[in-house]
């Protein structure tokens, strides 16, 4: 897997390039700002992007930016945004195009580095991969708004994890539950929401992220 | 100082908004009473029963002037000490109903002078203390220039609505009974062509009138609000008074946001790193003899430098959100609008970046709103408007929920606050709340708050 790192911080940087090439990763770029960003997605043509949000020179959501310009020419470019905030506009930027393959999570995140390399691979693979914060938030709204009430506290967990683009053998590991329970929970939850299944994963969370949006 | 019923507009810090200017026009509240009704409009028959009024306030300016002279000219014999102060204060209603007609009528504020003096003292020394007052002085000149001035100036319509009415509606049915000598305007009336010619002429008189009398009654404002204002260094102590308020509010906020923030840091952040310290060395202890142990804690370890980073993410939002930072007022507020449990719709209108401070009076201000939607008023929709008023270089708000209504700045500590954060900025909170909503929050912070003249909302880089 080729990936581009775009990270103003050199000790970031250097972590990242050194966390993505003991995972077996080809790091073919690693920049330090937005221009530079764009030529090396141009002339790399990497499988994945992995870039900060606030890059010089501004130091305010170039990096967002940039990632949204260079899908605006290459649909689909997976790009993977670091920051140091979730802010739920950016998230709806960020996906706003419905195209999947791209994910947005806290850099704290990095530090648990077998759950960030698989969000990298998610992204590579055109998933969608949202911080568990803006998750969270989206769950707490559609709570209040009663649009969740009809699930059970174990859907709830299942369509929270769904919801961050987990796919089901991360969902079993993480509720330590078998693979036939999280298919129950997970057809449970789009009858009583009225989604429609879906066999692929990264239509599967786009669907529901629509869904909590509403 | 702070109404809730109505939707009263008020400023924030105390007296009025706009500074050493005298007069000025507020918002762009012009008379609403000006609905069209074909050519003929409501307004202007309301335009000329107002010069009426004020016609006969002229006439009461002359005597009430007149009465102030006796006053003066009775001082020797001791009379004028018991005159003087009732008519002086007679002559002070005179001219507050005259400002109070400015603003009604006009929109237009007229800042009132200091008040009479003559609290607690004796008759003879109220007498005097009012011969040393300027504002007295500025009042009783008004009453002397009054009739002569705005007094004409208002006669100037009604007189031609009165003659012209004459003319269409009396000339046609007594010009019979006159013989040659009846003449209307420049028409002398005695045939039926002669007489159309009148009413004719009667209209257009009426028409004109009806025409000239909101004209007259703008500048009948203007030239009042000159002789009507405070004088000028009243206008400045006032002003000076008021800032040094607001600044002293400002620098109280100031402290105890500071002293959130260092409680916070304390409490949260560096707490966690001293915790995150002692189990990192307990960890290193247990490294060699119960590894399975070290572990778990260093699990912990993690887990608490995770929440130190929540922590500090927090406190670092509550002080200037990042979203804000990076994209400015509007972006933020419809990021506030997603975070909100509540169906918001935000409009915005603002040709380019705020300067920072007010961009975050505003954001903090739509927060608190937001909020109070969604907790006290029980709202289900909320509408926010941001909006740059170029011809008052300000910034405009509305928040409007279809909550229960009611809400009052007096009890909620959350209003307070904005009032508290918008009067650094001359900025206004006017509320409109009846009981059973729907509730409407309209702020108006101007960009360079001292003088209003210089604002430069829309300059910065």
């Amino acid at each position: 897997m080729r990936v581009v790192i775009a990270e103003d911080l050199f000790l970031l940087r250097d972590g990242l390039t050194r966390t993505l090439r003991e995972h077996g990763c080809e790091v073919v770029a690693a920049v330090d700002n937005a221009p530079a960003l764009l030529r090396a997605l141009r002339d790399e043509e990497p499988d994945v992007a992995v870039v900060d949000i606030r890059l010089p020179p501004t130091f305010t959501d170039e990096g967002l930016q940039a990632a949204l310009e260079a899908r605006r020419t290459r649909p689909g470019l997976p790009i993977l945004i670091l920051s140091q905030y979730v802010d739920q506009l950016y998230a709806q930027e960020l996906l706003a195009g419905g195209e999947g393959a791209i994910g947005y999570l806290l850099k704290d995140r990095v530090t648990h580095t077998a759950q960030f390399v698989d969000a990298v691979r998610t992204v590579a693979g055109g998933g969608t991969v949202m911080d568990p914060q803006v998750i969270a938030k989206l769950l707490a709204r559609s709570d209040a708004r009663g649009t969740t009430a009809a699930l059970s506290p174990r859907e709830h967990e299942v369509l929270e994890l769904m919801a961050e683009g987990r796919s089901n053998a991360a969902i079993m590991n993480a509720l330590h539950i078998g693979e036939s329970a999280v298919a129950k929970h997970t057809a449970g939850i789009f009858a009583k929401l009225g989604i429609e299944a879906s066999a692929d994963d990264n239509r599967r969370v786009l669907a529901v992220l629509a869904y909590l949006k509403r | 100082m702070v109404r809730s019923e109505g939707g009263g507009r008020w400023p924030v810090g105390g007296a009025p908004i706009g500074g050493p200017e005298a007069v000025r026009a507020q918002a762009s509240t012009q008379p609403t009473d000006t609905r069209r009704s074909g050519r003929w409009r409501a307004g202007d028959w309301i335009a000329v029963a107002r010069c009426q009024l004020l016609s006969l306030a002229a006439l009461a300016a002359w005597a009430v002037g007149a009465l102030v002279v006796l006053a003066i000219l009775l001082l020797p014999i001791g009379v004028g000490f018991a005159l003087l102060p009732s008519s002086a204060a007679a002559l002070r209603r005179l001219t507050d109903r005259h400002r109070a007609w400015a603003a009604r009528w006009s929109g237009v504020r007229i800042s009132p002078p200091a008040p009479l003096p003559g609290e607690g003292l004796t008759r003879r020394r109220r007498a005097v203390a009012l011969l040393g007052d300027e504002g007295f002085w500025r009042d009783f000149g008004w009453a002397w220039l009054e009739p002569w001035t705005g007094g004409l100036l208002v006669a100037v319509p009604l007189a031609l609505v009165e003659y012209g009415v004459f003319g269409a509606l009396v000339q046609p049915f007594i010009w019979r009974r006159i013989d040659d000598g009846n003449w209307y305007a420049f028409v002398p009336v005695h045939s039926t062509a002669t007489m159309l010619a009148a009413l004719l002429l009667g209209i257009a008189f009426v028409a004109a009138g009806l025409r000239l009398a909101p004209v007259v009654l703008r500048l009948h404002t203007r030239l009042g609000g000159r002789t009507l204002s405070a004088p000028r260094a009243t206008e400045l102590v006032r002003r000076i008074e008021e800032l040094t308020d607001t600044r002293a509010e400002t620098l109280d906020t100031q402290a105890a946001e500071l002293r959130r923030i260092e409680r916070d840091l304390h409490d949260g952040a560096q707490a966690r790193l001293v915790a995150l310290g002692l189990t990192l060395d307990q960890a290193t202890r247990l490294l060699d003899t119960d590894p399975q142990a070290a572990r778990e804690l260093l699990a912990e370890v993690r887990a608490t430098s995770g929440r130190a980073l929540q922590d500090l993410r927090e406190l670092v939002h509550g002080i200037h959100p990042p979203v804000l930072a990076d994209r400015g007022l509007g972006d933020a507020v419809r990021s506030l609008a997603l975070d909100s449990f509540l169906d918001v719709v935000v409009a915005v209108e603002l040709p380019e970046r705020l300067p920072a401070p007010v961009e975050s009076a505003g954001y903090f201000a739509v927060a608190e709103l937001l909020a109070n939607a969604g907790k006290h008023a029980g709202a289900r929709e909320v509408a926010i408007r941001l909006e740059h008023d170029p011809a008052h270089g300000a910034l405009r708000i509305t928040v409007t929920d279809d909550g229960r209504g009611g809400a009052d700045p007096a009890r909620g500590s959350g209003l307070r606050g904005i009032e508290r954060r918008l009067s650094a900025f001359d900025g206004t909170l006017a509320l409109h709340s009846p009981p059973g909503g729907p509730t409407t929050a309209t702020l108006e912070i101007p960009c360079a708050s001292s003088s209003p003249k210089t604002s430069s909302c829309s300059g910065t880089g």
